[in-house]
């Protein structure tokens, strides 16, 4: 059993402002990229140029905070030193950790900087002990971040069989392929967030008002079409409607978020170290009340002797920041699957 | 140049998996994968099945490997990793980073096995990791375009065989979903074992009628149909060790015969295409191979 005291608050920061914001309403940890394809959220306008992450770790070092740089993109063989460069750079920032997916870009990181702490990222496809204790014993991994594919059994049962802390999702958009194993953006657009660092990435885009309604579509491939009155979203790929036998369905995910809230006690007891809120991409106003939620669910744990119970509130809220303006426990929820 | 068969991707059943791989025999394969590397509840065929026709295959002069299931959830899943592993005889292709850590730990470490597609093997550096845990050839993740395989050959310095997705829809993603249970409002727990009435999965189309991804249980593919016989000039000249075909649900030993008489110069390679376009379930694509979207066609003359 972890004490709530013991479970950290990973918080998204893309930006400046949404790093304070963070820090304000009680992130114990945030996480942020650089301005390229050296992190999972490459998006134009996001992330942090150097200028930006002196003063971001200043503010939140200064509040007895922690900066975990995310690198979990993989990369090749012409653009390795860029990727290794990142790490440099994280290092010489202080990062509290660097999040990290390619093991030779691990095996780097640990020869050339023996003090810093690496996290194997979700996008590193670690579903298994096993798996895991590959990277604890070859590069000394303090944390992994599992992929949003296990039950809370299956959770309890790694983190049982691992001397790795165990980070898991709790809220923000919901991936439903194993991060890491899903090229269908590159199938698309020939851009993933394997290699790219972005998903249904935005300049492959197109919104086309037609007789037949809005249509949306990725590297011209038509994701979905929307009558009049039904709210248009974002075109990725794998949360649109499709013809699946003569049956137009969301036949992968409907647009909806990952929402764990209820499950915070069973997250402790079975060890769970860390959750992490997604969402990069979105604004400050996001980041406020989703930390603000959690901060107070997780005081809520520690705190108060009673059985933990769910403020409606705080669901009223998650609510109105999750996609589709719905929720799912995802494959907490055996019928999810 | 060496033609494999990869990993049967569908859930066909026991007697046309056993006629298919009877098939198989006799056909210019070099390789053979074997096993199931999509879904744990897929039992047709179970791990002392598979050995037995690997036995079978092994004795017609197929060089025989054992693949891992790419996603491992459940200790049961675990267990079936370790008697893949342990299995003594034939090599086993690592289809996660589960399968090189039993591979790879331990008193006696296995050498000589294959670092699978899905290992996201993408510079030297990693590769090069592998290599020195005794993987003694690789799979390029089918995303890689030729030219980052050339560069990531050439940064490695050294000699490893490399297999290329060569031929066959793309799998794409892995989920804890299974998107064909879904399709027929059916749990995963209590799927009905539906992927069986689907030999090549079940097409998905976009709006306008246009094919697009291929439903495989928890395995999402392309709907066209990832082929290089066009290409093989290229492939040829970059020195590539192993083409890997993906079982289809009809007309496998024709591509095979198709790829191995492109590759021996009997046929030109654009009339190895031709020829093959009647025996694909989809379209052609070869956008990976050039560094393009997927799902594109370039005929290369």
């Amino acid at each position: 059993m972890t004490s709530a005291r013991q479970i950290e608050l990973v918080c998204p920061a893309g930006s400046l402002p949404a790093l304070k914001t963070a820090v304000d309403h009680g992130a114990d940890c945030v996480y942020l990229g650089f301005k390229d394809a050296t992190n999972a959220r490459n998006f134009s306008g996001l992330n942090f140029d150097d200028k930006a992450l002196g003063e971001g770790v200043r503010y939140a070092h200064d509040r007895g905070r922690k900066v975990l740089l995310a690198l979990n993109t993989y990369p090749q063989t012409d653009n390795w030193q860029r990727w290794t460069g990142a790490v440099d750079r994280a290092a010489a920032f202080g990062m509290d950790a660097v999040i990290l997916a390619d093991p030779g870009l691990m095996a780097y990181a640990r020869r050339v900087h023996p003090d810093l702490r690496l996290h194997l990222s979700v996008q590193g496809s670690a579903t298994s002990y096993d798996a895991i204790n590959f990277y604890h014993r070859h590069f000394g991994i303090s944390r992994a971040v599992l992929p949003r594919v296990l039950s809370l059994a299956q959770v309890e049962q790694v983190i049982a069989n691992t001397p790795v802390e165990i980070e898991v999702f709790g809220f923000g958009g919901l991936c439903v392929m194993v991060e890491g194993r899903c090229a269908l953006s590159a199938y698309a657009t020939g851009e993933s967030p394997n290699c790219n660092g972005a998903c249904s990435p935005g300049k492959h885009v197109r919104w086309e008002q037609t007789p037949k309604g809005m249509e949306t579509r990725l590297g011209g491939i038509l994701i979905d079409r929307f009558a009049d009155g039904e709210r248009a979203g974002y075109p990725t790929l794998c949360k649109g409607r499709f013809d699946v036998n003569g049956e137009t369905y969301y036949a992968i995910e409907e647009p909806t978020s990952l929402n764990t809230l209820e499950l915070l006690p069973e997250l402790a007891r079975v060890g769970v170290r860390a959750i992490k809120i997604e969402g990069r991409q979105r604004s400050p106003a996001y980041v406020a009340q989703v930390t603000q939620v959690w901060r107070a669910a997780i005081d809520r744990l520690l705190d108060d002797p009673q059985p933990f119970r769910v403020d409606p509130a705080w669901m009223n809220a998650l609510n109105k920041n999750s996609e589709g303006q719905s929720h799912t426990l995802g494959a907490y929820y055996r019928p999810w699957k | 140049m060496k033609l494999a068969l990869g990993p049967l991707l569908y859930y066909w059943p026991r007697q046309s998996t056993l006629a298919f791989y009877a098939d198989m025999a006799d056909s210019p394969v070099d390789i053979v994968y074997l096993g199931e590397t999509v879904c744990s509840r897929r039992h047709e065929l179970r791990l002392p099945d598979w050995i037995e026709i690997a036995e079978m295959l092994a004795g017609a002069g197929k060089d025989v490997v054992l693949s891992s299931q790419v996603l491992v959830e459940s200790e049961s899943d675990l267990k079936t990793l370790r008697r893949i592993v342990a299995n003594g005889t034939f090599r086993v292709e690592a289809n996660d980073m589960g399968a090189v850590e039993l591979l790879t730990s331990g008193d006696a470490p296995v050498t000589n096995w294959i670092a699978g597609p899905t290992l996201n093997i993408f510079n030297p550096v990693t590769l090069g990791m592998f290599a020195d845990l005794g993987a003694t050839r690789w799979v390029a993740p089918p995303e890689m375009s030729r030219k980052q395989i050339a560069e990531l050959r050439h940064g490695l310095g050294r000699d490893m065989e490399t297999e290329i997705f060569a031929h066959g829809r793309l799998p794409l993603a892995y989920s804890a979903r299974c998107f064909t249970a879904r399709h027929f409002n059916l749990q995963k727990d209590t799927c009905e074992f539906r992927c069986l009435q689907f030999a090549d999965g079940i097409p998905l189309k976009t709006r306008e009628g246009e094919p697009f991804l291929t439903l495989n249980g928890i395995q999402t593919q392309s709907a066209h149909v990832h082929t290089l016989l066009a290409d093989l000039p290229a492939v040829v000249a970059d020195g590539i060790d192993i083409l890997r075909i993906s079982p289809q649900g009809e007309h496998t030993a024709e591509i095979v015969d198709l790829f191995r008489r492109a590759v021996d110069g009997l046929i030109p390679p654009m009339d190895a295409l031709t020829d093959a376009l009647p025996l694909l379930p989809d379209e052609p694509c070869n956008g990976f191979w050039h560094g393009r979207p997927g799902v594109e066609q370039f005929v290369t003359l």
